[in-house]
C-alpha cells in the first residue's frame, strides 16, 4: 500500500502532463462536426439552389468552416429541409439549397418549422457529391429549443476529403 | 347507479385525451395518414387503461364477460399499434427504420418500439394460450410482466414526445395508466403459496 502510493502519484502526474500537453494543441484547432443520427432522413440529393423555400417566415442561418484552422469555406452548397407549415419532410417543396458567402455564412428564408416525429427539428446537408470544395459529407439534424422559435443557427466544421 | 358512474368515468378518461388532441394546432400541417397514425397511438394508450381494469374485475361486468371484452380490447390495441407504426412508416420511412433498428436520434422512439414488441408478445401469448405449455399462474405472470413493460414504455414514449397530445390530458392519462398497471401488478400472485 505504501509502495503503491508513489506509483499512483507518478501515474497521475504523468496523466496530468499528457492532458496539459494535448489539450492546448486541440483547443487551437476547430473540431469537425460529426454527422448526426437521422440527419440524412428524407434528403433529396441535388435539390436546387433557391432564393427562398415556399413563403418563408423562418430564418435558417449557419456558418461553414474548415476543421483545424477554422477558416470560412465560401461557395459551399448547403441543402436544408424540414416539416414545416407548408409540407412534410419528404415533399420536394420542403427542400432547397444555397451557397455560403465569402465569410462562409449562409441563410435561408423558409416556412415555419413545426414539431414532427416528436421534436421541432431541421435537417441540413453538405454533400460532397454536389459540391466542388472537396470536403467530406456531413448531415445535421438540429433541434429547436422551443417550437415557437423562428430562427435556427447551425455550424458545419468540415474535413477535407 | 355505481355501475353507471364507473362507465361514465372510464368513458371520460378515454375520450378526453382524444378530444383534446383533436384541437392540436399541429393537425393543420399534417396529412391524413400522419394524423390517423397519431390518433391510433393515443387510442392505443387509452386502451392501456381499460385492459388492466377488465383483467382485475374493476369494471361492473361478469367475469366471463370481462374476459371476452379484454380479448376484444386486446385485439383492438394490436390493430391500433399496427396502424400507428404503418402510418408513421408511410409518412417518413427512414425515421421508422431508425426507430425499429434502435438507431433513432430521438430517445422516445426506443420506448415506443419496446412497448410495441411487448404488445405483439402479449397478443401472441393470448392467441396461443391453450397451446402453450405453461401453467395458468405462469402464463398470467408473463402476460402481466409484458403489460407492465407496455404501460411503462408507452408512458415514457408519450411524455417525451412533442406531438398532438394536449399536455394536461397526456399527464392525466399517463397517471391513470400507471395506476391501472400497479393495480394489476398487485392483483396477481407472483409466488406460489
Amino acid at each position: 500500500m505504501t509502495t503503491s502510493l508513489p506509483r499512483r502519484t507518478l501515474l497521475a502526474t504523468g496523466a496530468a502532463a499528457l492532458i496539459t500537453s494535448t489539450v492546448p494543441a486541440r483547443a487551437s484547432g476547430v473540431a469537425p462536426t460529426p454527422t448526426m443520427r437521422g440527419g440524412a432522413n428524407n434528403y433529396r440529393p441535388g435539390a436546387p439552389i433557391v432564393d427562398r423555400i415556399g413563403g418563408g417566415g423562418f430564418l435558417m442561418t449557419g456558418t461553414v468552416l474548415r476543421a483545424g484552422d477554422g477558416a470560412p469555406i465560401p461557395n459551399a452548397r448547403i441543402q436544408m429541409w424540414a416539416h414545416t407549415t407548408e409540407g412534410h419532410e419528404r415533399d420536394q417543396r420542403s427542400h432547397g439549397a444555397t451557397l455560403t458567402d465569402a465569410q462562409g455564412r449562409f441563410q435561408m428564408d423558409m416556412p415555419q418549422i413545426v414539431p414532427a416525429f416528436g421534436q421541432p427539428h431541421g435537417h441540413l446537408a453538405y454533400d460532397a457529391e454536389f459540391d466542388d470544395n472537396g470536403f467530406q459529407t456531413v448531415f445535421l439534424r438540429p433541434i429547436m429549443a422551443r417550437a415557437s422559435d423562428t430562427t435556427l443557427d447551425v455550424q458545419f466544421v468540415l474535413v477535407p476529403a | 347507479m355505481r355501475a353507471a358512474l364507473i362507465w361514465m368515468g372510464l368513458a371520460a378518461a378515454v375520450a378526453a385525451p382524444l378530444i383534446a388532441a383533436a384541437f392540436s394546432p399541429l393537425l393543420q400541417w399534417r396529412e391524413g395518414v400522419y394524423i390517423a397514425s397519431g390518433f391510433a397511438g393515443i387510442l392505443g394508450m387509452t386502451l392501456l387503461l381499460v385492459q388492466p381494469l377488465l383483467a382485475t374485475g374493476a369494471l361492473p361486468l361478469t367475469q366471463s364477460r370481462a374476459r371476452r371484452v379484454h380479448r376484444m380490447t386486446g385485439a383492438l390495441l394490436l390493430v391500433a399499434v399496427v396502424v400507428h407504426v404503418a402510418g408513421l412508416w408511410i409518412t417518413s420511412p427512414p425515421d421508422v427504420i431508425d426507430a425499429l433498428s434502435f438507431t433513432s436520434p430521438t430517445p422516445f422512439s426506443v420506448w415506443g418500439v419496446i412497448a410495441m414488441w411487448a404488445v405483439f408478445a402479449a397478443a401472441l401469448m393470448a392467441a396461443l394460450r391453450k397451446r402453450l405449455p405453461l401453467r395458468p399462474m405462469t402464463w398470467r405472470q408473463m402476460h402481466v410482466a409484458l403489460a407492465l413493460i407496455i404501460a411503462g414504455g408507452t408512458i415514457a414514449h408519450a411524455l417525451l414526445i412533442q406531438g398532438t397530445m394536449e399536455v394536461v390530458t397526456k399527464y392525466a392519462l399517463s397517471l391513470l395508466v400507471a395506476l391501472a398497471a400497479i393495480r394489476v401488478a398487485l392483483h396477481i400472485r407472483w409466488r406460489p403459496r
